[in-house]
């Protein structure tokens, strides 16, 4: 078991098990869940760390209750979060498109199985890629964020934490079923020696706050429950006052709002890792677990002769688009390997408007690519 | 008199020399050693034949019956999604309704079973099952009680008996596992009005045959609470399951009565109840409790047993023989 002593040392943990250290250090003091397989463990831990830590641990009737409870907690003032996966995510849509719109800061991790439906509930799969970004209703902007090791399972955890009580936003980690069960080293970084953000409170007095007024960053000050700024927090489309409103000269700027407030700081929010992409000639562009099998085979290559690179994205919404159209200009072809039928490949190619050649390598049959398979496809690119 | 009482006015149960020989649910599944919950639905199966269709929930059984090439089904069964069975089954209700009006099929006895473990029914079925049971199907929904989600691993649900130890209430020097009392799921059903409400044990298997079969033939819903010991997740030994589940009814946990279009009717009076501690010793999810916790619970469970024999109007008159001969003794006692 994980104690406190043991902050700062190295452990050998699961993906799970580091999500909820992660959380911890971010500052989430709530966590509503629902067992779902190969999402429990988080739920399971949480259930005697928070408590532990002065937090609640609440198991609710099913996922929609999950992200409700959440929400609710957000906006008493509580970092809050969620885990599941693919079916549970599926419920969760109606509440993150609230949260999307009310702009309530929480983290939503959801991690992958096969899919659709039950799926298989045991084993990999990368198939919510789309899902995370499109699956509520109507149009919103997300942050998306993807795990690969135990170790980004707890360093994207608090950074998820930080983007969403920045930005006011609900944040969605993509884990998968493998990263979610391999144990391995983690170092954990001294309590002190982690960012954490906190989300910016009002200094008006309460009877000047304007709780959705616009300002350059795009995202206004955020009154909790029972602190004396009182306003009102709903779904409906809102003014500034947070009022309902159906007068387009108050829907755009809210709406134009919503989206600024992500797409202007992507340089902060859009985070990849490259290894070998200086003198490359051929790219990987991966993410999750099939980006430690990608890292593999671009080592092997580069030993028989072939200059590759590999792009991991960790931010999946929005998409990198900045750090990628250089270096799709540069390399002579690029391979995007993916557990799912290519929803990742699509976005690369809707970026790349002809300037390379893009393949894709997919596999849906709820096993991992392995590095050789990619590797015979990089040598022949 | 009710629908209920007028559909089960001639109803002849079952007894040891008439047992049917068929098995829907057929041998070779993949659930665990001493698994209650099969056994409970081996034994309902029985008791409904061939001619129904089965609508199942997530649930550990549908996953130990159903792996490909080893389906343990011979009658039609479709498993839908966690929270979903009872607007399933309702659905292909009326469309058999329907098609017999119209003259499409004539299958008129069919019988319709939505059936899920105690999360798809309390938690996360709730809805689904509520707005059957008000719409009136004629189908029976059976929830298999093993007080847990099992099947991700021992989680607690709604339908955890308060002080149980599982993997999200663990216990502690700080917290005593289970800090809420058990849903009430057979009350819930009754405040539908709904015409056939019982609660039943695999340790008890005329009884639970009867009580299915009774189910089957009200017109209407009907909801059966079935009580299924899982040693893998209460920490039993698995040669004492059946024991667990007699014990459950011995002690007055889970007592087993009918309610027949409103009416209640105990079906088995304990008259020398033993003591909860009893039921919970062989249970490791109990063992941390203190003697003031365990004698909080019993006081909690006499006085649910007196409250549900107070609305009881007189005693069912069963065709079950004395339990000593007919439950099953494992122990060789």
């Amino acid at each position: 078991m994980i104690t406190a002593k043991s902050r700062g040392r190295q452990l050998l943990l699961q993906g799970n098990e580091a999500i909820v250290e992660g959380a911890l250090a971010a500052g989430c003091r709530f966590f509503a869940g629902y067992p779902i397989t190969p999402a429990t463990e988080i739920s399971e831990v949480m259930s005697y760390r928070l408590p532990a830590a002065g937090g609640t641990f609440i198991q609710m009737e099913d996922e929609i209750a999950s992200l409700g409870a959440v929400i609710g907690a957000s906006l008493a003032g509580t970092k809050a979060m969620t885990a599941t996966s693919g079916p549970g995510f599926s419920l969760m849509q109606e509440n993150l498109g609230f949260a999307c719109v009310a702009e309530v800061p929480c983290v939503i991790v959801d991690v992958m199985r096969g899919g659709p439906s039950t799926g298989l509930p045991t084993n990999v799969s990368q198939g919510d890629v789309m899902q995370a970004r499109w699956g509520t209703h109507g149009d919103h902007p997300i942050i998306v964020m993807a795990v690969s090791t135990t170790q980004d399972c707890f360093d994207i955890t608090v950074k998820a934490f930080n983007f969403s009580e920045k930005y006011r936003t609900p944040v969605i980690i993509l884990s998968d079923e493998v990263v979610a069960h391999t144990r391995e080293k983690i170092f954990l970084p001294h309590p002190g020696e982690i960012e954490v953000l906190d989300r910016i409170r009002p200094n008006t007095p309460p009877e000047w706050y304007i709780p959705y007024e616009d300002n350059p960053r795009g995202v206004p000050p955020m009154g909790i429950f029972g602190d004396g700024y009182r306003y009102h927090v709903t779904g409906l489309l809102h003014d500034v006052r947070g009022f309902p409103t159906q007068r387009p000269d108050e829907i755009i700027p809210f709406m134009s709002r919503l989206f600024r407030k992500v797409n202007q700081h992507f340089y902060d929010i859009q985070v990849v890792e490259e290894e070998s992409t200086e003198d490359a000639e051929v790219i990987v562009i991966a993410y999750g677990s099939v980006s430690r099998s990608a890292r593999r085979a671009i080592r092997e290559a580069r030993k028989r002769g072939t200059k590759a690179g590999l792009v991991q994205l960790m931010t999946l919404w929005p998409f990198p688009r900045q750090i990628l159209e250089p270096l799709l200009r540069r390399v002579r072809a690029v391979l995007v390997p993916e557990l799912n039928m290519g929803q990742v490949s699509r976005e690369v190619k809707r970026i790349n408007q002809g300037a390379t050649r893009i393949e894709t390598l997919n596999r849906i049959d709820g096993n991992l690519i392995t590095p050789n398979e990619i590797l015979v496809r990089l040598v022949k690119l | 008199m009710g629908i209920a009482s007028e559909a089960l006015k001639n109803f002849k149960g079952f007894n040891l020399k008439n047992l049917p020989e068929v098995e829907p649910v057929s041998p070779g599944h993949r659930a665990c050693q001493g698994c209650g919950e099969v056994l409970a639905l081996r034994q309902a199966m029985k008791a409904l034949g061939t001619n129904v269709v089965m609508c199942s929930a997530t649930g550990c059984m549908e996953i130990i019956t159903s792996p490909f090439p080893q389906s343990a089904w011979r009658v039609p069964w479709i498993h839908v999604a966690f929270e979903n069975a009872a607007a399933v089954v309702s659905g292909a209700e009326s469309a058999y309704k329907a098609m017999n009006r119209k003259g499409i099929i004539n299958s008129p006895d069919t019988v319709f079973v939505g059936y899920g473990g105690d999360g798809a029914t309390a938690d996360i079925g709730m809805q689904a099952l509520s707005g059957a049971l008000e719409r009136g199907h004629n189908f029976i929904y059976m929830c298999f009680d093993n007080e847990a989600y099992m099947n991700t691993g021992i989680q607690r649900s709604s339908s955890t008996p308060y002080g149980a130890a599982t993997t999200t209430s663990p216990a502690g020097k700080k917290s005593i596992g289970q800090s809420t009392w058990k849903k009430n799921m057979p009350e819930i059903a009754v405040a539908h009005g709904t015409p056939y409400v019982a609660t039943c044990s695999p340790a008890f298997p005329i009884d639970l045959m009867n009580k299915v079969k009774k189910a089957s033939l009200v017109p209407g819903p009907a909801y059966l609470h079935i009580y299924s010991p899982c040693p893998t997740g209460w920490r039993c030994g698995i040669e004492e399951s059946v024991e667990m589940a007699r014990l459950a009814v011995q002690s007055k946990v889970f007592p087993l009565f009918e309610v027949i279009d409103g009416q209640y009717f105990l079906s088995r009076k304990v008259a020398k109840p033993k003591p909860v501690s009893e039921y919970f010793k062989p249970q490791r999810r109990f063992r941390h409790l203190t003697e003031t916790e365990v004698a909080k619970i019993q006081a909690r469970t006499d006085a649910d047993y007196e409250k549900l024999v107070a609305k009881c109007v007189m005693e069912a008159k069963t065709k079950e023989k004395p339990e000593q001969e007919m439950s099953i003794r494992l122990d060789g006692a």
